[in-house]
């Protein structure tokens, strides 16, 4: 099937968000989720139990209410878009189960796909065709990755990944230090607005001349965490209070700092004037901010979908999809397995 | 024209019963991997009868207990199915599927238990009568403490031998006997919710612990 403005609904569990949206062409027409992050709040993290349990009891209501909200009967979808991986591998087979009966039952083809290229084949619903080449930043709780992006259907290569926390993560944990709520992102982000960035001097990881050599577009934030985690022990030691704010500034600022800078060093070095930037921490202010005033200095144009899209979501999901059925890339097989490490040089899964 | 399906079992068991008798039933080649072999299996039972899914008019599913991750692939499925043919789908307890056939094939005559795998040592367990009908359960249990010399039927028999020393068949679900539970209305009918039957693994942790 090629066609150019195809009808395709995207599924997305591979988290703690059940998340259909429908699109057509590069158009959206319904973006609904449900997400479980308050049954997890009090754990601390997502448990993956808890978020398979709540996939399975939102995914009919959910695709309920994007059929009704983009004003489409199902069986005029012309396929069906599913995240194959990477993901929690009991979230991502409730999602890629109802995929295959929502293809069987319409009759019509079923596409695997991957969740990272997702992330980034959702800015086209936003922003229009994707520049190609391009970087893609994707910063989330379960992702930290730079990709050069040829062709978001079929060419993603990975450039540099974290090697231990994801950013999100360091943003959970360190919320937790300071007694924010999670997911810490939105508070650190709130509580930073009235603090300073220079107060304290946290370390930037992996931007050392020796760790260059071996990653130099690799993250690392564990080593940041445990000295976030040690200067506030200090501080409650010694019995001062702890300045919330400036931790929360200085903390997210080395954050940003590392995470700009090896992109904008990775877009010179191949080469590409785009960064996108991705997942749920491109809603992060600093980051923006940040990323958009060093790259205007070096001529590289940033692009950053609106928070909604940047979080997971099935829109993502239709919309890389939509670009796969476009080119006529052949349709998964209803032994489409859920891969919860698939890679992200494999855009579309068999 | 029924599809019944039950992936509670480390085995993916799809049937087609045409309000006659069963027409169709399929088995998993391998175990477990439910979500890449059950559509596949469902594809083929219905070829295999020569109609296409607009053609059911209603679904079964089994709905455990058993291991929580091929659980829901069933029921997903099940729900998803019934929602876009727009036909209705009737949970079945896995226990009883076990249970019905064991009776109609004259396996079992007096009272007797149905005790599955649930790992961790234990098992899910029900109790039936002389007529075939749920008594008791089903419940998670250790072997040792619902020890019992009355006929067993399922894997629980087989994994605990010293618990339950008259294990009998069959050992794992049919969905060809799902379907006839449904269709002659042998068994309790419920909505299509899981029987997880224990909670989460989840702790709630305790304050950050020191780094230095
Ligand atoms: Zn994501």
């Amino acid at each position: 099937m090629t066609t150019d403005e195809p009808l395709v609904l995207g599924i997305e569990t591979s988290c703690d968000e059940t998340g259909v949206g429908i699109v057509r062409g590069h158009t959206l027409l319904a973006d609904a989720i449900a997400s479980s992050v308050d049954e997890h709040a009090r754990f601390g993290g997502v448990v993956p139990e808890v978020a398979s349990r709540a996939h399975l009891e939102a995914m009919v209501p959910t695709i309920e209410r994007a059929c009704e909200t983009a004003g489409v009967a199902l069986y005029d979808v012309d396929a069906i878009a599913v995240t194959s991986g990477p993901g929690l591998a009991g979230a991502l087979l409730v999602g890629v189960a109802a995929a295959k009966s929502l293809a069987l039952s319409l009759g019509k083809p079923l596409y695997g796909v991957n969740h990272l290229a997702a992330h980034v084949a959702v800015d086209q619903l936003e922003h229009g065709p994707l520049p190609e080449p391009c970087l893609a930043l994707l910063v989330s709780g379960g992702h930290s990755s730079l990709l050069r992006v040829t062709d978001v259907t079929s060419a993603i290569d990975p450039m540099g990944a974290t090697i231990d926390d994801a950013a999100g993560e360091a943003f959970d944990k360190v919320a937790r230090l300071l007694g924010l709520p999670f997911p810490g992102g939105p508070h650190i982000d709130r509580e930073a607005r009235s603090g300073s960035s220079v107060a304290i001097d946290f370390p930037r990881g992996l931007t050392s001349r020796r760790d260059l050599e071996r990653h130099r577009f690799d993250f690392s934030f564990s080593g940041l965490k445990t000295a976030v985690a040690r200067w506030v022990e200090a501080r409650e030691r010694s019995g001062e209070p702890v300045p919330v704010a400036d931790v929360a500034a200085s903390f997210q600022e080395a954050v940003c700092d590392v995470l700009v800078r090896k992109s904008l060093d990775a877009a010179a070095t191949e080469g590409i004037e785009d960064l996108l930037i991705g997942g749920g921490v491109a809603a992060n202010s600093r980051l923006r901010a940040m990323a958009e005033e060093r790259a205007s200095a070096l001529g590289i144009r940033v692009r950053v979908p609106r928070p909604g899209l940047c979080t997971d979501n099935g829109a993502m999901v239709a919309a890389l999809g939509s670009s796969i059925v476009s080119r006529g890339l052949p349709p998964s097989s209803y032994s489409l397995p859920a891969d919860s490490s698939l890679p992200v040089t494999s855009v579309l899964a068999g | 024209m029924l599809l019944a399906f039950d992936t509670s079992s480390p085995t993916v068991t799809v049937a087609v019963h045409d309000g006659t008798d069963v027409v169709a039933e399929l088995t998993s080649a391998e175990t477990m991997r439910h979500g890449e072999q059950l559509t596949p299996l469902v594809d083929q039972a219905l070829r295999q009868v020569g109609i296409v899914p607009r053609d059911l008019t209603a679904l079964a599913v089994g709905v455990g207990p058993g291991p929580f991750t091929g659980l829901r692939v069933g029921l997903v499925s099940a729900r998803t199915m019934s929602y876009v043919l727009q036909v209705p789908v009737y949970g079945v307890c896995s226990l009883d599927v076990l249970a019905l056939e064991a009776f109609d094939t004259g396996v079992v005559t007096g009272p007797f238990v149905v005790a599955s795998d649930a790992r961790r040592r234990e098992v899910y367990l029900a109790s039936y009568d002389e007529a075939g009908l749920r008594a008791g359960g089903p419940d998670v249990q250790r072997p040792a403490d619902v020890a019992t010399a009355l006929p067993v039927v399922g894997e629980g028999a087989a994994l605990y031998p010293d618990a339950f020393p008259d294990g009998r068949w069959p050992l794992r679900p049919a969905a060809g006997w799902l379907a006839r539970c449904v269709v002659e209305e042998r068994a309790e009918l419920h909505d299509p919710e899981p029987l997880y039957l224990r909670r989460p693994d989840a702790e709630i942790p305790r304050a950050p612990k020191s780094v230095s």
